[in-house]
């Protein structure tokens, strides 16, 4: 069976301006849309393509999370992943924890492909899918614009700083997703309902032999300093004086 | 005494600007002995730049052919048998950074702090979150070995000036061959580099074209300044992806930042927020752009974009 293992995060929905709690312990989500990773949706996706191109047999989503990740399951199920691990974890899941756990699923799995979000829009961590291939000692391709699977080995360009650039790795292999490797597809309605019979098996750190305690302390949320009002400027003639007039230009 | 160990980003004769960056987010941690390791075939030009730093007390080179390339696999499991006796590796929060750092941490099952924006103590440090929408101070138990990737934005150059100790480094440890170099893009030639410009012009999606994109290279030209690009820009593919400013692309801190026909999604403000001054150019005068704009100017950028060619090129 050739398997393809997708990460699955629950994060509040990208579309909505977070606010710091009062208290300064976190951030509000009671009553905020919640959604999936947009950069894990990327890595279903791909999967999924490279499943009806016929080079892979069964795409897997996996969850480390609340309860509540398991909708997000149910929609990485009804876009078109063939199963779904839930495995449960409260509170903060540091980026390790998600790694190890994916080690762990990799030894009964045997996949040969493990696709992930290059970073969640909520902690912006970006650290997963690097300690995961370090820890499993196979290949990362971080930021993949393109993902080109040729028998035994993949080719992969990456987004980077100074433009796109192209690796050969072996595989089995971790991929990390970039905004650009595809348009993830819309769910329709009857692959919805489809979705509720597709097997969604549910874990907890404890049965996988994880020790999901975080390292890091988080002691204090705050607001970003927020800039001062600016000034409306009529032309063009008038925006140029006031740049010269701070110094920017002679 | 706090050990840092900065992983230097180059091309395999320049240092990148953002090492000095990572020397001062070091240097703001107090008692520290600043130590740079440079990956290289050849790494004496690059650890000559390293060492001119201030604040550095010593490079070391690991010298290796397989150093050609910056691969995270190879470079990881030197530096992670590097590490041994550091109590921080820090590396820039760039895609060389991002790529490598979270590997070497996995090797030596550290923590990582990413995106480094200040230092409050040696275990203490804060970073946004959430698209820059929240700040979270973090810390790590005293005694434990991190890694931090540095968000170059936040910090200015270390000055150079200084007179550190460049000496060869020895790692035995086997590297794989898993991972191949292939090819990597041009870089536009003679244009600035976005991260470390003053001056920066970012088109977004009201450009329309990638014939209309093309004029604020010219602008950018004539005034010195590098492009950047809004991520719609780049998904329409008017502008290529190392152009993006923002959450997913680059952060940058330019004195002066042009934000043409970008409407201002907080993805885009996340990554423009450091720059010293916004001027944003837009037609829609809701735009969420000009919440953050210090100079905004509601017109038609077809119109703006000739005469202030015109203006700031007579005047830069």
């Amino acid at each position: 069976m050739k398997r393809i293992l997708v990460g699955i995060k629950r994060v509040v929905d990208y579309s909505v301006r977070v606010r710091v709690k009062q208290d300064g312990t976190g951030v509000v989500t009671d009553g905020v849309k919640m959604s999936t990773n947009p950069f894990d949706e990327i890595a279903l996706e791909e999967a999924l393509r490279i499943k009806e191109r016929g080079a892979a047999d069964e795409v897997v989503a996996v969850g480390v999370g609340p309860i509540e990740i398991q909708q997000q399951l149910r929609s990485a199920l009804a876009m078109g992943a063939d199963r779904a691990v839930h495995v449960q974890a409260d509170g903060v899941v540091e980026p390790a924890v998600v790694a190890r756990v994916f080690l762990k699923l990799i030894e009964t799995e045997q996949p040969f492909a493990v696709i992930l979000g290059k970073q969640a829009i909520d902690d912006d961590n970006g650290q997963t899918g690097q300690i995961l291939a370090a820890l499993w000692d196979r290949p990362q391709a971080t930021f993949a614009s393109k993902i080109v699977l040729d028998g035994s080995k993949a080719v992969v360009a990456r987004e980077v700083d100074a433009g796109l650039e192209t690796l050969e790795v072996d595989l089995p292999a971790v991929f990390t997703t970039d905004l650009r490797l595809n348009e993830p597809r819309y769910v329709k309605l009857p692959d919805i309902v489809k979705a509720k019979k597709k097997p969604l098996a549910a874990l907890d750190l404890q049965q996988l032999g994880i020790d999901g305690t975080p390292r890091l302390r988080s002691l204090r949320f705050e607001p970003p300093a927020q800039r001062n009002k600016g000034t409306r400027v009529k032309d063009v003639a008038e925006l140029v004086a006031l740049l010269k007039a701070k110094g920017l230009f002679q | 005494m706090n050990r840092i160990l900065i992983v230097a980003e180059h091309d395999g004769s320049a240092l990148n600007p953002s090492t000095a960056k990572c020397v001062s987010c070091a240097r703001a941690i107090p008692e520290s002995e600043i130590t740079i390791a440079v990956c290289a075939v050849d790494a004496s030009a690059v650890a000559a730049q390293a060492a001119a730093l201030q604040g550095v007390r010593r490079v070391v080179k690991l010298d290796n052919p397989a150093n050609a390339q910056a691969l995270a696999a190879v470079l990881a499991p030197q530096l992670a048998a590097l590490a041994a006796g550091y109590s921080h590796v820090l590396a820039p929060s760039t895609t060389f950074g991002k790529d490598l750092l979270p590997r070497i941490a996995g090797l030596l099952d550290i923590s990582q702090i990413s995106d480094i924006m200040a230092v409050e103590s040696a275990t203490r440090f804060r970073r946004p979150i959430y698209a820059g929408n929240a700040i979270l101070t973090v810390e790590i138990a005293a005694g434990a070995q991190m890694a931090g990737t540095v968000r170059v934005a936040s910090f200015v150059a270390a000055p150079t000036g200084g007179d550190a100790s460049v000496e060869a480094g020895v790692v035995n440890v086997p590297l794989p061959v898993h991972t191949r170099f292939v090819s990597v893009s041009k870089a536009a030639g003679g244009r600035q580099d976005l991260q470390s410009a003053t001056r920066v012009i970012s088109g977004g999606r009201a450009l329309g074209s990638a014939e209309n994109f093309a004029k604020l290279y010219a602008l950018a030209d004539k005034i010195g300044a590098a492009v950047g690009a809004s991520r719609a820009a780049v998904d329409a593919g008017y502008a290529p992806n190392e152009l993006q400013v923002g959450q997913t692309g680059k952060i940058i801190a330019p004195e002066v930042y042009f934000a043409i026909g970008i409407s201002g999604a907080i993805q885009h403000l996340t990554g423009i927020k450091d720059a010293r001054t916004i001027v944003a150019i837009n037609k829609d005068s809701e735009a969420p752009i000009f919440e953050v704009a210090d100079i905004g100017l509601v017109g038609d950028l077809f119109q703006i974009l000739p005469e202030l060619e015109k203006l700031l090129a007579a005047r830069s």
